[in-house]
């Protein structure tokens, strides 16, 4: 955590992490949903965000997109501090997907990424209306961009199809291809694989690594835990909003406490509670 | 013969309201705003139209001058509609839908009213109080067309053909670029559009200065076909196309062209009604029982509204 490790001086360069969360914490009125979690994911990595229900994965995600500004805290996007305006956030090259889907349902699937396309595209109203040589290159590479966006995803015969009328699946692979259309350098994939049958899951996770084999880094948000720990290089686990470990996927696998934050143990435990009254002494 | 002559004025009285119910339809589709200002952006339009065509010296009224006026028009009801959009509208974003409304009722009042006081104070200018003489054309206005008995003005015609073009290049507008796309997107879910990198602002901005161009048009062809213009013609054009615009379905734009021409055509017809409930006298009572039976047995429009669809 303390010193970027084979970079000598240059903290900044192309070896260093790609995103630092720095005690990033998100009140909403009393409630604390994020508390101080720190946190860095490097270029080329997949790093897996698990917790339980509430656990504040989700918006600790709407922290990193500038959807919420955190209360206290920083997020540095590839060496600096981000505005808390999403549109910033997308264009310094941070994507993501939404844990329920959220296609524009009644564009095609190649209309949906090539909307992805806006962030690095410039063509303004009047060179719209003109439509001269540049407007017309620019829209044909969008075009091109976005064909192969989803011929990568595994998408490529769906380019006319209205995005609502998609499988389940393939919508939510439209999701991460209309994210990759914004050229990031960090996707973040809030629950990419709910609602998919184990084949579908299998696909994502081939997929994923794919994306991850560009020079791309991930984040992924995830309640499948085969999939998480078959997937990442690292596993963050949330648990109240707090940090609860960092580490490898068979750290955070066996960690007792993980699996007391998944299970439940103590008070809540119905056996826990009735060997504690058993034995006077609650707070095992 | 009477028949077909009713429905070609009904059509050229349809395509200014279809270019005007434009503008309310683009700006509903992205914020939900009825800008019930947009009467007064069309009339806008007609006063710029006119305010260039007299600055120029000369009062030339060669066929050149049209696209001058229509420039002219056309800035004035642009930047009139993002002054109005900067001003009273973008403050509101977040307040209840109640509250952009009722500003939109007072914008509209204040042009007027800003437009009667001011626009005769310019030196060289006419007195706006009254209405004004618009300067007629050579070749869209005049002798009218005769063919087979049924007379064709030429300001009809042209308006027609105004909105022709008008909605073909919307159309590619719409479909065919980057900001098209962007405003698809918003109209359909705008956080998602804004998480996706679009900026949210400038693509509203786009739909209000779209709807305001289009009413620039109709603001001059307008002139062009009443030979005179007034402070306060924005009123009832801009109620009949809100009418246009709900009749085809709010929020979709080849509803609003569509319910403009129907209108038209259903206030056109109104004449041929026998008894003391027909003549053109009558035709406003027509248009909106038109507007009351759609809403009752078709809300969501002709063409049905955008669809709704947020998680």
């Amino acid at each position: 955590m303390t010193t970027v490790q084979g970079t000598g001086t240059a903290a900044l360069s192309v070896d260093g992490p790609i995103l630092v969360a720095e005690h990033v914490t998100m009140r909403f009125g009393g409630l604390t949903a994020v508390d101080s979690v720190s946190f860095r994911v490097m270029p080329g990595e997949i790093v897996g965000l698990i917790g339980p229900n509430g656990a504040g994965k989700t918006t600790f995600f709407n922290c990193l997109t500038g959807l919420y500004l955190p209360t206290s805290g920083r997020v540095v996007f590839n060496g600096q501090v981000l505005p808390p305006k999403p549109r910033k956030v997308v264009q310094a090259g941070m994507a993501r997907t939404f844990q329920n889907i959220r296609l524009f349902s009644n564009m095609t699937a190649l209309e949906n990424v090539m909307v992805g396309r806006y962030c690095r595209t410039s063509a303004g109203p009047f060179t719209s209306i003109i439509r001269g040589p540049k407007f017309r290159r620019e829209e044909r590479e969008t075009r091109e961009r976005a064909q192969q966006l989803l011929d990568f995803v595994g998408l490529g015969h769906t380019t006319d199809s209205l995005a609502r009328n998609l499988p389940y699946g393939d919508q939510r692979r439209l999701e991460i291809a209309r994210a990759l259309a914004t050229d990031p350098k960090l996707v973040l994939l809030d629950e990419p694989t709910a609602g998919m049958n184990p084949q579908e899951t299998r696909q994502a996770e081939e997929l994923i690594f794919k994306i991850r084999d560009q020079g791309l880094a991930v984040v992924v948000i995830e309640h499948d835990m085969r999939f998480i720990f078959n997937l990442c290089d690292r596993v963050l686990c949330l648990v109240q909003g707090k940090a609860l470990i960092e580490g490898t996927p068979a750290e955070v696998q066996s960690d007792p406490r993980v699996i007391e934050a998944y299970i439940g143990t103590g008070p809540d435990d119905a056996a826990a509670l009735e060997s504690e009254l058993e034995e006077g002494q609650p707070d095992a | 013969m009477e028949f077909l002559q009713q429905l070609v004025n009904g059509l050229s009285l349809g395509a200014l309201y279809a270019l005007i119910a434009v503008g309310y339809t683009v700006v509903y589709g992205i914020v939900q705003l009825i800008n019930f200002a947009h009467g007064e952006i069309f009339m806008i339009g007609g006063f710029g139209a006119l305010a260039v065509w007299l600055l120029v010296p000369g009062e030339s009224l060669s066929i050149w001058m049209l696209p001058i006026m229509l420039i002219g028009g056309m800035l004035a009801a642009v930047g009139v509609a993002l002054l109005t959009e900067r001003v009273a509208y973008r403050p509101l974003r977040n307040a209840p839908r109640l509250a952009p409304l009722i500003t939109a009722i007072g914008v509209s009042i204040f042009l007027q009213e800003f437009v009667r006081l001011f626009f005769g104070r310019i030196p060289g200018f006419p007195d706006s109080k009254r209405a004004i003489p618009f300067p007629q054309i050579e070749y869209v206005t005049g002798e009218a067309f005769n063919i087979g008995g049924v007379t064709i003005q030429r300001a009809a015609l042209f308006t027609l053909v105004a909105l022709a073009i008008c909605a073909g290049f919307l159309y590619v507008f719409v479909n065919k670029t980057r900001l098209g796309r962007a405003m698809q997107a918003t109209s359909q879910d705008p956080d998602t559009a804004r998480l996706m990198g679009i900026n949210v602002d400038k693509i509203i901005m786009v739909a209000f200065a779209l709807g305001a161009a289009l009413a620039a048009v109709a603001g001059l062809a307008h002139g062009l076909r009443y030979t005179n213009i007034d402070f306060k013609m924005g009123f009832l054009a801009g109620l009949k196309a809100f009418t246009a615009a709900v009749l085809g379905g709010i929020g979709n734009i080849n509803g609003a062209v569509v319910g403009g021409l129907v209108l038209g055509v259903v206030e056109s017809m109104a004449t041929f009604i026998p008894g003391q409930f027909g003549g053109s006298a009558w035709k406003d009572v027509w248009a909106f029982v038109l507007l009351i039976l759609v809403l009752v047995f078709r809300p969501q429009g002709l063409l049905g509204a955008r669809v709704v669809d947020r998680a």
